[in-house]
């Protein structure tokens, strides 16, 4: 059969395109439903009908705010300090490290070989009591002898920071390796010393970098409940942690569904406006 | 002293410099001096040190040993955006993020100069391209770009500008208007202007001073007819145009001028123009300063006889011979297709002859293809 070559595009999406319509689009469909079903009058927990409740969502939201509340702050820290940190990181690899790019770059990434789950953990031994930084900040009487830093917002947000930092270094580093060494020279050319070089020069350039990586560490952040349920307690519980307690231990799934939505819906309409706000066609 | 350097004016002078990575030596003892308000060519092969020397000056390097003054300002140090030199860099250089206005006032801005606007329009009219300004760079073609490359270092007003090959990245058509234009707008501006190129025709086309350089050193310096008329060494004579280098033997004098003799044939020429040390001597002549006659003819000035055409190419305004001489060389002759002469044919024994007034002499001991290896059309990356 000989094929149009007008086709061609079409058909190589087609994998891809069947792929996501079984695994997302049908389950999101399905997810849709359940949002607003309500339990069958004298059924068996978990047994639900469809009755088009869209309270559902309000009484979710409003039981959840302070979840939701504390999802987006944690996120916001959470991506704030990574970028913190990974901008000079990613800058050293790109303009300082000579021979050692690769091997900066892999040691980037690293910390993908091991699980996810236990990188968390090893959390929870590192900001524990019998770990070096509680005893290290209590001799410098940083922290007093009776506060633990496991359990805590701190210790949450630090999670966080550390898990999406690879997301953060990577698109700020591809964006700052594309720098032309030469635009930087020309800004010392036409008088702008270093620090207004970096300012007028390397941070607009890097802009394409910065959105990528904020926006690829603050959404999964804003959804994230492993590094709350391991490294927090019931008064720093996220969204993420309700819904998964709502579908696996009270088998609410319309509240569950409700908030996955809520979620999704606030967090296209933040990037929306930070997209938005950032300009990030204008950035070639 | 830093305050004193944005200010400085006056001569270029650099001092005894030399620029070692490592075990390369990039620029090697070098000293030069650009007169205040020149057009000055840095002219080598790709390698030979020039656009080290370029960074030097601009502060982008840091000599290893010498130093560069500025009229009487020891600049040698001082970091680039405290020197009052400006750069137009090679592929441009121009900041992607920034409209074309903004890139040209972006010197100005960090001085805190107050009429940018004014200032940035007029240099934006000098360069004939005011209706770009609101455009970002990559919606310019190569051409336009390059000349807000030198809108947006002119526009300063630097004691010295710097070109590091500046219309390297241009089609040839463009590249030769540019040329013209560059040279009208330093004599319009009235600045300093440096200019590093591996292209010999547009160094000759340009620059009143042209510094040919070699491995780190300059090999010569003058106009860029002196440079064409008198090569000092090989290297020159090969580098600037082509030249028929021709072994030969000083034997004598007859006034002011020298008697050589070519494997057995005396030709003469003037003894101003000899460069050798001792009677062993290379005799130059530029293809074009040649004419060809037949075996027959009557001929005028120096001749040299027994050769014969191996081969033609017409190339519209003149006609490339390569012409055998009975010692083994193949001399290269130009001649102008003005005179409505048939061409010779493969073939044809021939003299040739020439004033002796243009003959040039080198030393015998020179490398007769030094700078004939490089090809000057491929771009330096340094």
């Amino acid at each position: 059969m000989k094929i149009g070559k007008a086709r061609v595009p079409y058909l190589l999406l087609l994998p891809g395109f069947a792929f996501l319509f079984t695994f997302f689009i049908l389950p999101i469909i399905n997810l849709a439903q359940t949002s607003t079903q309500t339990p069958v009058a004298g059924g068996d927990t978990g047994e639900y009908e469809q009755s088009f409740a869209f309270s559902n969502y309000i009484n979710a939201f409003i039981d959840n705010r302070e979840q939701f509340g504390r999802s987006f702050l944690y996120a916001t820290l959470a991506t704030i300090f990574a970028l913190a940190i990974a901008y000079p990181l990613a800058y050293a690899i790109a303009f300082k490290s000579g021979k050692f790019k690769n091997i900066l770059l892999v040691l980037v990434v690293a910390p993908f070989f091991t699980s996810f789950l236990l990188r968390t953990v090893a959390w929870k031994q590192i900001l524990g009591e019998e770990g070096f930084v509680v005893p290290t900040l209590r001799s410098l009487h940083v922290i007093s002898e009776q506060t633990t830093l496991t359990s805590t917002a701190f210790a949450v947000v630090a999670g966080m920071t550390y898990n999406f930092l690879p997301f953060m270094t990577l698109p700020l580093y591809a964006s700052l390796e594309r720098i032309d060494p030469r635009t930087i020279e020309a800004s010392g050319d036409l008088y702008a010393n270093g620090l207004t070089t970096f300012r007028r020069v390397t941070v607009p350039l890097s802009m394409p970098g910065v959105v990528a990586g904020t926006l690829l560490t603050f959404i999964p952040a804003a959804g994230d409940y492993v590094n709350a349920a391991i490294l927090g307690s019931p008064n720093t519980k996220m969204i993420g942690n309700v819904i998964e307690s709502r579908y696996f231990k009270i088998v609410d799934y319309p509240t569950a569904a409700a908030l996955s939505f809520t979620l999704m819906a606030a967090i296209l309409i933040l990037v929306t406006l930070y997209i938005r706000k950032a300009g990030t066609e204008e950035l070639v | 002293m830093s305050n004193d350097a944005i200010s400085a004016r006056g001569d270029l002078r650099l001092t005894r410099i030399t620029k070692s990575y490592g075990d390369f030596t990039a620029v090697d003892d070098l000293t030069l001096t650009i007169p205040k308000g020149s057009f000055f060519a840095l002219l080598g092969p790709s390698g030979c040190g020039k656009t080290t020397t370029l960074r030097m000056v601009a502060g982008l390097e840091e000599p290893t040993v010498g130093s560069i003054h500025l009229g009487d300002t020891d600049i040698t140090t001082t970091r680039p955006y405290q020197r009052p030199i400006n750069t137009v860099f090679q592929n441009y250089a121009l900041f992607p993020h920034l409209s074309i206005f903004e890139n040209i006032a972006f010197g100005l801005r960090r001085r805190g100069i107050k009429d940018v606007k004014e200032q940035v329009d007029k240099v934006l009219n000098l360069v004939e391209l005011p209706h770009l300004a609101e455009r970002k760079p990559t919606q310019l073609s190569g051409g336009q770009q390059q000349r807000i490359a030198l809108a947006r270092a002119i526009v300063n007003r630097p004691a010295l500008l710097l070109l590091d090959e500046p219309l390297g990245a241009l089609d040839l058509k463009l590249r030769r208007q540019m040329q013209i234009e560059l040279k009208w707008i330093q004599r319009e501006v009235g600045l300093t202007f440096v200019h590093v190129t591996h292209d010999q025709e547009e160094a000759m086309t340009m620059a009143d001073t042209i510094a040919v350089m070699n491995e780190g050193r300059i090999e010569q310096m003058g106009s860029p007819a002196d440079l064409y008329d008198d090569p000092e060494t090989a290297f020159v004579a090969n580098f600037l145009g082509q030249s028929n280098l021709i072994k030969g033997k000083i034997d004598g004098n007859d006034g002011d001028n020298l008697v050589v003799d070519i494997f057995g044939q005396k030709i003469s020429m003037p003894k101003k123009r000899s460069h050798a040390v001792d009677n062993s001597m290379y005799a130059g002549i530029r293809p074009e300063k040649f004419r060809i006659s037949l075996v027959g003819t009557p001929t005028r000035g120096n001749t040299l006889t027994g050769g014969h055409i191996e081969d033609v190419s017409y190339i519209g305004v003149s006609t490339q011979y390569v012409v055998a001489m009975p010692w083994g060389q193949e001399l290269m002759v130009f001649e102008q297709n003005d005179d409505g002469v048939a061409p010779f044919d493969k073939g044809d024994e021939v003299v040739i002859s020439w004033e002796p007034t243009f003959t040039f002499g080198l030393r015998g001991d020179e490398n007769i293809d030094a700078g004939t290896e490089v090809n000057p059309e491929e771009p330096a990356e340094e």
